[in-house]
């Protein structure tokens, strides 16, 4: 029995006169202290995906059709109430930006004491020592002094590693996170991956990492599912989606990667972009920008086929090569 | 047409059908600007032409009122005989002048100070800014007061009411500049440090051109936020200090001297020389205050991008 | 890149760029910020010239005041041996037409209230104001097509396009005045990997034909092997390695420069292994004494936070690193 299990999700947002429709019914699951990683680019569906399983879907969006099972549960059902117990204690969230969860006008000591104290009835003591423990899980120097610090006095990657910290203080059982190191400059985000890959393995907490980034996919999950256009394009293993994609957009996008061309070389390019949410092209969304494409595309919508542990949602799945690494460096 | 038809379907209009309190307020601005604009077409007399005035006829009350009404008279007639509809068209007519043309100079100053002063910055944004502060410091109505009671008792009351129209305008336009250049100041400060105005310096463009080609455009829309604010507002002044005597002359009325002059008359019963003009007033300026706080709501980018 | 003819067309030498401070009629002082300390850098013609770095290692600022966007506090910089930092606008203009610049936001770098074809012509009408409206439209045109955008985009606003369509917009208007040079500050950086390799072609593309010179800012060291000729790699406003592209990929010397390219995550999966730094990323408010990195350096001796490293050549790369000189890296 998976831990999470996200059925035929829809969403969508009623724009003025036009409904517009973000996610065309999404399935996944994850395991117990599973690391999976959602890939699309903007406009993919990545984070509604994201902020739909944890109903934070911002006004008029809303779930019209599927459901979120949690432990047994239909979480997308739940009131207000209900989903607190949920929200922030068993599904931890980790935003792009740190100031999303932090207060600005409160210590970090007590952010993470009363977010404790909600969630568990333990004295203010024993708040603090949780809290000062999981500060120097993630090994933030001198955690008791850090304790009495606004967030402005602390830098983008220790924000980052304080949203973690208090992201682990309910001990939950899924972290979200929704481009944690988009915004952290590349040696701290190595580092902050690191970090989450170690604490999440270490604890066998579930991590769904949501994000742009193939690369920072790669090294920290252990399935990957790719969007496009609302729907899920590609799914399996990470390794088997990293050197055998087979949808054609996930060609495109690992084939477009500089690291991937000869230096110098012209680099190979997808055409055009990703549709807008109201013009979505019938049939599979892909069929404009893609090489294989036929009249078929342009008519049926692709379902995900192939073996359990690596599927694809391409009609002509079996037509296209095999595919080539044009590897530059590695 | 085409860009009328591109208009209609926009999503502005879209969200203005939707709104009933825009498209009613914006029917009733339509309905009384239109009536005020061709109220010579409109009124049933010409309450400048001393010819037609009879003093008999004064204080007659509202035509349904079946003692005493007057079938020629709809909304009854004033102290000096003046039929009360023709009189409120007049009158505003120049509330609606007097608002609409101080605002056209309130803008003028502001804009061009508020853009000098963002987009130069130093010296010259500290000098207007602290200008700002101190014509702040003083009410509108206080500046307005002492300038015009000044002029009244320097130059006579005679000479006042032929000008009064102009110094009005004036005096309303000057008093509140700082709105306008506090209002651009800080929308030409965020543009200036957007790309596409370093771009036009990138391309070897004027500082002047760059103002007004580039960051001008993009300061408008909270300019028109704030203008229909400020024409009922100006209205409003207009209409307070002609309550106290030192706005628009009695014999060429606006509808805040008609309500004042309405007012000593109020204990001996006629009651529509006030009342009357103050409803107009006052649907005038709820609907102008509605109509611009959904035009704000519109167009705030944090609710509404393009 | 092929052809290195070695002529310099871009010399920086010892700029320097301060900013705050001061407080002077009725407002109150600022911060003083080194956002550049003594940088000298020579961009040849032909070269793919790239500034890599940190957020606030200055890399931008670099960028913006090459430009001539900022005057930079001290030091000069050179277009084709002549000083042009200090020009006034009108004895710029000769050398606007040939140095253009590139935009990280194509969002924000499009005039939002100006049609596509507006924008273009703008420049244009500036420096050749006898230009006929006919020659202007065809050479819109020509321009357009150059960069694979549509020519009948030109009655459209920005806001009707996607992030990659308004950066080939950007760069159309950079190309109108037929520059030698370009500077080009993340122009990638906010657009998705699929619209980074049109964009990135593009621009290859472009320097093929017109034979351009390339300063190109970017945090992403992976753009930087495919794209650039030369590589300078800059740390809180000192360039601390300057090198040919192959070079430093390679055999990367800094101990800063193998930080940042051991952090670069990799496709296959080889998992994180970066280089471990210790300590905060100082700021340009306070930047440390002595070598700028030293705070952070797991080579860092005594020595390094007494002295500040000057760029020394070491063969094919020069490096600004004590540890380095005394090749304990």
């Amino acid at each position: 029995m998976a831990l999470l299990d996200v059925k035929d999700l829809e969403v969508e947002f009623p724009l003025g006169r036009k409904t517009l429709k973000a996610l065309h019914g999404i399935s996944f699951s994850l395991n117990k202290g599973e690391r999976i990683g959602i890939v699309g680019e903007s406009g993919a569906g990545k984070s509604v995906a994201a902020f739909s399983i944890l109903n934070l879907l911002s006004k008029p969006g809303r779930i019209s059709a599927g459901e979120v099972i949690f432990e047994n549960q239909d979480i997308s059902k739940l009131n207000r109430d209900q989903m607190r117990h949920i929200r922030g204690n068993r599904i931890s969230m980790i935003f792009q930006d740190p100031m999303m969860t932090l207060n600005p006008v409160l210590t970090i000591g007590t952010q993470m004491t009363e977010c404790l104290k909600a969630h568990r009835a333990i004295s203010k003591e024993e708040a603090r020592q949780i809290s000062i423990s999981k500060l120097r899980d993630v090994m933030i120097p001198s955690p008791e002094n850090r304790m009495d610090s606004y967030p402005h006095e602390l830098s983008g990657g220790m924000r980052q590693r304080v949203v973690i910290a208090i992201a682990l203080l309910t001990d939950p059982s899924i972290i979200v996170a929704d481009e944690p190191t988009t915004a952290l400059d590349v040696t701290i985000q190595a580092e902050i991956m690191a970090l989450m890959l170690e604490l999440c393995a270490n604890n066998n907490v579930g991590l769904i990492l949501i994000t742009h980034d193939l690369a920072v996919v790669s090294q920290v999950t252990e399935r990957i599912i790719v969007m496009y256009a609302g729907r899920i394009v590609e799914e399996g293993q990470t390794q088997d989606v990293i050197t055998n994609p087979k949808h054609p957009y996930t060609r495109g996008l690992i084939k477009a990667l500089p690291q991937e061309n000869s230096p110098g070389a012209r680099l190979n390019q997808i055409r055009g972009s990703m549709p807008a949410l109201d013009a979505i092209p019938a049939g599979c969304s892909f069929n404009p920008r893609c090489d294989f494409a036929d009249e078929q595309c342009h008519k049926d919508i692709p379902q995900l086929t192939g073996p359990k542990t690596h599927t694809a949602a391409c009609i002509h799945i079996d037509r296209i090569p095999a595919f080539q690494s044009t590897g530059g460096l590695t | 047409m085409n860009k009328l038809t591109a208009f209609l379907g926009s999503d502005f209009t879209y969200r203005f059908r939707k709104d009933k309190v825009a498209v009613v307020s914006f029917c009733i601005v339509v309905f009384l600007v239109l009536s005020a604009v061709f109220a010579p077409l409109i009124a049933p007399y010409d309450p400048y032409d001393l010819k037609s005035i009879d003093i008999m006829d004064s204080e007659l009350p509202p035509s349904w009122n079946e003692d005493e009404g007057d079938e020629r008279f709809l909304l009854g007639t004033d102290p000096q005989g003046r039929d009360m509809l023709s009189t409120i068209l007049y009158g505003m007519r120049i509330s609606l002048m007097i608002g609409f043309f101080a605002v056209l100079l309130q803008a003028l100053i502001g804009v061009s100070i508020g853009l000098l002063s963002g987009y130069v910055g130093g010296r010259v944004d500290a000098f207007f800014m602290r200008l700002a502060d101190i014509q702040l410091s003083l009410s509108t109505l206080m500046v307005a007061i002492i300038t015009l009671a000044v002029f009244q008792a320097a130059f006579g009351a005679a000479l006042y009411s032929e000008l009064a129209i102009f110094m009005l305008v004036l005096v309303i336009g000057i008093a509140e500049w700082p709105q306008y250049a506090r209002t651009v100041r800080a929308s030409v400060l965020a543009e200036k440090h957007k790309e596409y105005v370093d771009a036009a310096r990138v391309i070897g463009m004027s500082r002047s051109r760059i103002m007004l080609r580039h960051i001008l455009p993009n300061t408008l829309s909270p300019v028109l936020v704030i203008s229909t604010i400020q024409v009922a507002n100006a209205i409003i002044s207009e209409a307070a200090l002609s309550f106290l005597g030192l706005g628009m002359p009695v014999n060429k009325p606006s509808l805040g001297s008609l309500i004042s002059s309405g007012f000593e008359f109020i204990f001996s019963g006629s009651w529509w020389i006030t009342v009357i003009p103050s409803i107009v007033l006052i649907l005038l300026i709820l609907s102008i205050n509605m109509l611009g706080d959904w035009l704000r709501d519109v167009l705030n980018p944090k609710l509404y991008k393009d | 890149m092929t052809e290195n003819t070695k002529t310099p067309l871009v010399e920086i030498e010892n700029v320097e760029m301060r900013f705050g401070g001061g407080g002077g009629f009725l407002s109150s002082p600022q911060p003083v910020v080194k956002a550049l300390n003594d940088v000298s850098l020579t961009i040849e013609k032909g070269d793919a010239f790239c500034l890599v770095g940190e957020s606030g290692c200055g890399k931008s600022t670099l960028a913006r005041t090459v430009i001539g966007l900022n005057p930079p506090s001290a030091g000069q910089i050179k277009y084709n041996g002549n000083r042009i930092d200090n020009l006034n606008s009108r004895d710029r203009q000769p050398f606007t037409k040939k140095m253009q610049m590139i935009f990280q936001n194509p969002y924000a770098s499009l005039n939002p209230r100006m049609t596509v074809y507006q924008t273009l012509e703008e420049p244009l009408k500036i420096h050749y104001p006898a230009m006929s409206r006919a020659e202007i439209r065809s050479k819109v045109e020509e321009v357009m097509l150059s960069v694979g955008n549509d020519p009948t985009w030109g009655e459209r606003y920005p806001h009707e396009f996607s992030g990659g369509q308004r950066q080939r917009i950007s760069i159309a208007r950079a190309l109108m005045l037929d520059p030698e040079f370009i500077v080009a500050d993340e122009p990638i950086s906010a657009l998705d990997v699929s619209i980074q390799a049109q964009v990135l072609n593009v621009m290859m593309d472009a320097q093929k034909e017109r034979n351009l010179t390339y300063l190109f800012i970017t945090h992403d060291l992976s753009v930087v092997e495919h794209f650039g000729s030369r590589v300078a790699v800059m740390y809180l406003g000192r360039v601390c390695e300057l090198s040919h592209t192959n070079d430093l990929f390679k055999t990367p010397r800094h101990p800063y420069t193998q930080a940042l390219l051991s952090a670069i995550p990799k496709i296959d999966g080889s998992g994180v292994n970066p280089v471990k730094m210790s300590g905060e990323v100082p700021t340009a408010m306070d930047l440390p004494s002595g070598c700028v990195f030293h705070t952070r350096c797991p080579y860092a001796k005594e020595r390094c936070s007494r002295e500040i490293p000057a760029l020394q050549d070491n063969g094919d790369t020069k490096t600004a690193c004590f540890a380095v000189e005394e090749g304990r890296v």
